[in-house]
């Protein structure tokens, strides 16, 4: 077990940077997912840790120990695959023993770390398998099973369940957050999948063009984006960005989303943007809950507004509904109960307490 | 509540069954009559071989029918099976063979696995350049060849030349490209995480090649070997070339030069000889068909 550290990481490849300059510290037993776009340099990232590619610039360092030119095998880690990358001559529990047999560890070892994995992770009536006779969901237990009879400083997962389908993918996620709570292996997991992300990390690092726009837990990165690009990629539906700009309306600050709808701002947060320029092109980052339909009683911080629905989409236990403000359209979710309706019009509320506002320009979160 | 209807005013134009079995039918039929015409086409010289290697020399002289055999004799193969020198021929042909097979593998399966794996400056080109030379013809190379070695014979006193294993050097030339070639196409079908997984589980680059390549390439490796052995029994204008004492022949070049004395053809026992010789191959052939064909569609469909 060990920390890792990336201390400005850079990966180039001719001319392209596919990593820009990396600082990540991951503690000891924490697992820490990273997500972002295809091509954002998460699966780059991980394979420098793990020793597949070359680092171009800056260090990584594992249990504090610098092993940039130290070669895979001496690097003490296991890596799970996308496609399993199981040996398709083997059985299940050669597959797993493959790297013990390497390093010449005694048969008796060999046979209970096999045995207590296979356990660990339900495959014991696999082990005299092929790989071929089995399913996605085993390949990718026996996978896991072979990372973990290594016992190893850190375990690296790439993209490991994308290859599943939806309900397999949802029980392996759970599958792989128990095996962390047993062996507490320091962990780094490469995903596209935000809620994957959310799900099993400590910690979440949002990865963008090669650079790390955030890191945080998975509450922080939902509750607090500190850019538009965080805001958007974690949750679903994304949250809505409505163009709006600062007004002061008779000494009190304002929201103005278009020529009709102005919100005042809550006390809380009309201090926080007190010194926004007005003249700043904004954007009102407000998430799908926030927009809900109007109740009979008003409560501080929540405004109201009719509006036309353009689409609903009945979930069952709510109601996503669209609408078009200023061209942009906008998601909310309502109760099923609350009368939306195709093309129908509704009294909606804006929760404004957990209001966003963003510059249109920088991205960034006021 | 879900109800079913039962259009009524469905148009009643009968549909017509059984027109994909009678399009399966013609096709078969068609298959059948072709795949006999090439049966017959390949098949009717060894058997024309067989029957010409039961008869004696009087009787294949004589203006007999000559696809019957009057008089079966199995002189001709007692003759050949106990000549010495037809033997001699056999043993040179297998070892020539073997140590063949042995040292095109021992090189290409490696070469292989650099040129398809190991990422260095100039892999692409080098492995476009192995194939490039196997194109170049052996009618071209035979002169130059022999040129070379009576030049290294000349240099250093070392006579290669009429001597069996002079073989061993020149057959890779036509077997290590082309199995090479077959060895990158099937390392290269193994999916990329295979060696990192190995290389992260603490195998090195030969271990990876014995414990994870080979075993996976099985097939692919039996197709190259069956290639390999095919070339080098079956080559005759390499050893024509540069083989001429009685002793260090192999077989296709010995039946060729003693069965043909003159202007005197010893037919039957050309064609004896010549069956006899076809008989390895295609007893490995028998054996390896089914990795040979693995071998061959490897990579064609998943799983």
């Amino acid at each position: 077990m060990a920390d890792v550290t990336l201390r400005k990481v850079v990966k180039r490849y001719d001319e392209v940077e596919a990593v820009r300059g990396i600082d990540l510290d991951i503690a000891d037993h924490e697992f820490v997912v990273l997500v972002g776009p295809s091509g954002c340099g998460k699966s780059t990232t991980l394979r420098m840790i793990a020793g597949l590619e070359d680092i171009s610039d800056g260090d990584i360092m594992i249990g504090g120990d610098v092993i940039n030119d130290v070669p895979p095998k001496d690097r003490d880690i296991a890596m799970v695959f996308q496609n399993y990358a199981l040996y398709p001559h083997m059985t299940v529990a050669e597959n797993m023993s493959f790297g013990l047999r390497l390093k010449r560890y005694p048969k008796a070892e060999i046979k209970s770390r096999v045995d207590e994995a296979a356990r660990m992770l339900d495959i014991v009536e696999l082990v005299d398998r092929k790989p071929k006779q089995l399913s996605g969901g085993q390949r990718q237990r026996v996978a896991m099973g072979r990372a973990i009879v290594r016992n190893p400083k850190v375990f690296l997962f790439d993209e490991p369940l994308s290859n599943l389908d939806a309900k397999l993918r949802v029980q392996m996620r759970i599958e792989i957050k128990k095996v962390h709570q047993k062996v507490r292996t320091t962990t780094v997991y490469v995903t596209h999948d935000q809620v994957e992300a959310m799900t099993l990390a400590d910690r979440v690092v949002v990865m963008n063009h090669g650079r790390i726009e955030q890191i945080g837990t998975p509450n922080e990165l939902y509750h607090k984006p500190a850019t538009k690009f965080v805001a958007s990629f974690i949750g679903s539906p994304a949250m809505n960005f409505i163009p709006c700009r600062i007004e002061e309306i008779a000494g009190k600050l304002h929201v103005r989303l278009t020529d009709r709808i102005v919100f005042p701002l809550p006390p809380a947060r009309a201090a926080r943007y007190q010194n926004v320029p007005r003249s700043d092109k904004l954007l009102l980052g407000l998430r799908p809950e926030h927009i809900t339909e109007a109740k009979q009683h008003s409560e501080p911080g929540v405004e109201t507004f009719d509006t036309v629905l353009d689409v609903t989409e009945p979930m069952g236990m709510e109601t996503l509904i669209y609408f078009t403000m200023e061209g942009t359209q906008v998601c909310g979710r309502v109760n099923p109960n609350a009368g939306a309706q195709d093309g129908g019009p509704l009294r909606l509320a804006v929760d404004l307490n957990n209001m966003h506002l963003l510059n249109e320009v920088t991205g960034v979160v006021l | 509540m879900s109800t079913v209807t039962i259009d009524k005013a469905a148009p009643t134009r009968k549909v017509k069954y059984g027109s994909m079995s009678r399009d399966r039918a013609w096709a078969l039929k068609w298959s059948y009559f072709f795949l006999t015409i090439f049966a017959m086409f390949s098949l009717l010289p060894p058997l024309y071989m067989l029957i010409t290697s039961l008869k004696s020399s009087a009787e294949i002289s004589a203006a007999t029918n000559p696809w019957w055999v009057y008089n079966p004799t199995l002189a001709n193969y007692f003759e050949i099976l106990t000549s010495n020198q037809f033997l001699r021929f056999f043993w040179n042909s297998a070892m020539v063979s073997i140590f063949v097979v042995t040292i095109t593998m021992l090189i290409s399966v490696p070469a292989a696995f650099a040129l398809a794996r190991m990422r260095f400056w100039g892999s692409a080109t080098l492995a476009t350049g192995v194939f490039l030379t196997y194109l170049i013809p052996e009618t071209l190379l035979f002169l130059p060849l022999f040129k070379m070695f009576a030049a290294f014979g000349e240099f250093t006193g070392i006579q290669l030349i009429n001597k069996w294993y002079v073989l061993l050097l020149i057959y890779p030339t036509l077997t290590v490209p082309f199995c090479t070639w077959i060895m990158i196409g099937y390392f290269a079908s193994i999916p990329k995480e295979l060696d990192e997984a190995a290389v992260i589980d603490g195998a090195s680059w030969f271990q990876t090649l014995t414990r994870i390549f080979i075993p996976v390439a099985f097939p692919g490796i039996i197709a190259a070997t069956i290639f390999a052995f095919t070339v080098s029994w079956a080559q005759f204008l390499y050893p024509l070339v540069f083989t001429t004492s009685t002793d260090q022949l192999v077989l296709p070049v010995g039946i060729i030069t003693t069965l043909i004395k003159g202007d005197v053809f010893a037919w039957g026992q050309i064609m004896t000889g010549a069956l006899l010789g076809a008989a390895p191959p295609l007893i490995i052939y028998a054996f390896l068909m089914d990795y040979y064909i693995a071998g061959l569609t490897a990579g064609a469909t998943k799983g």
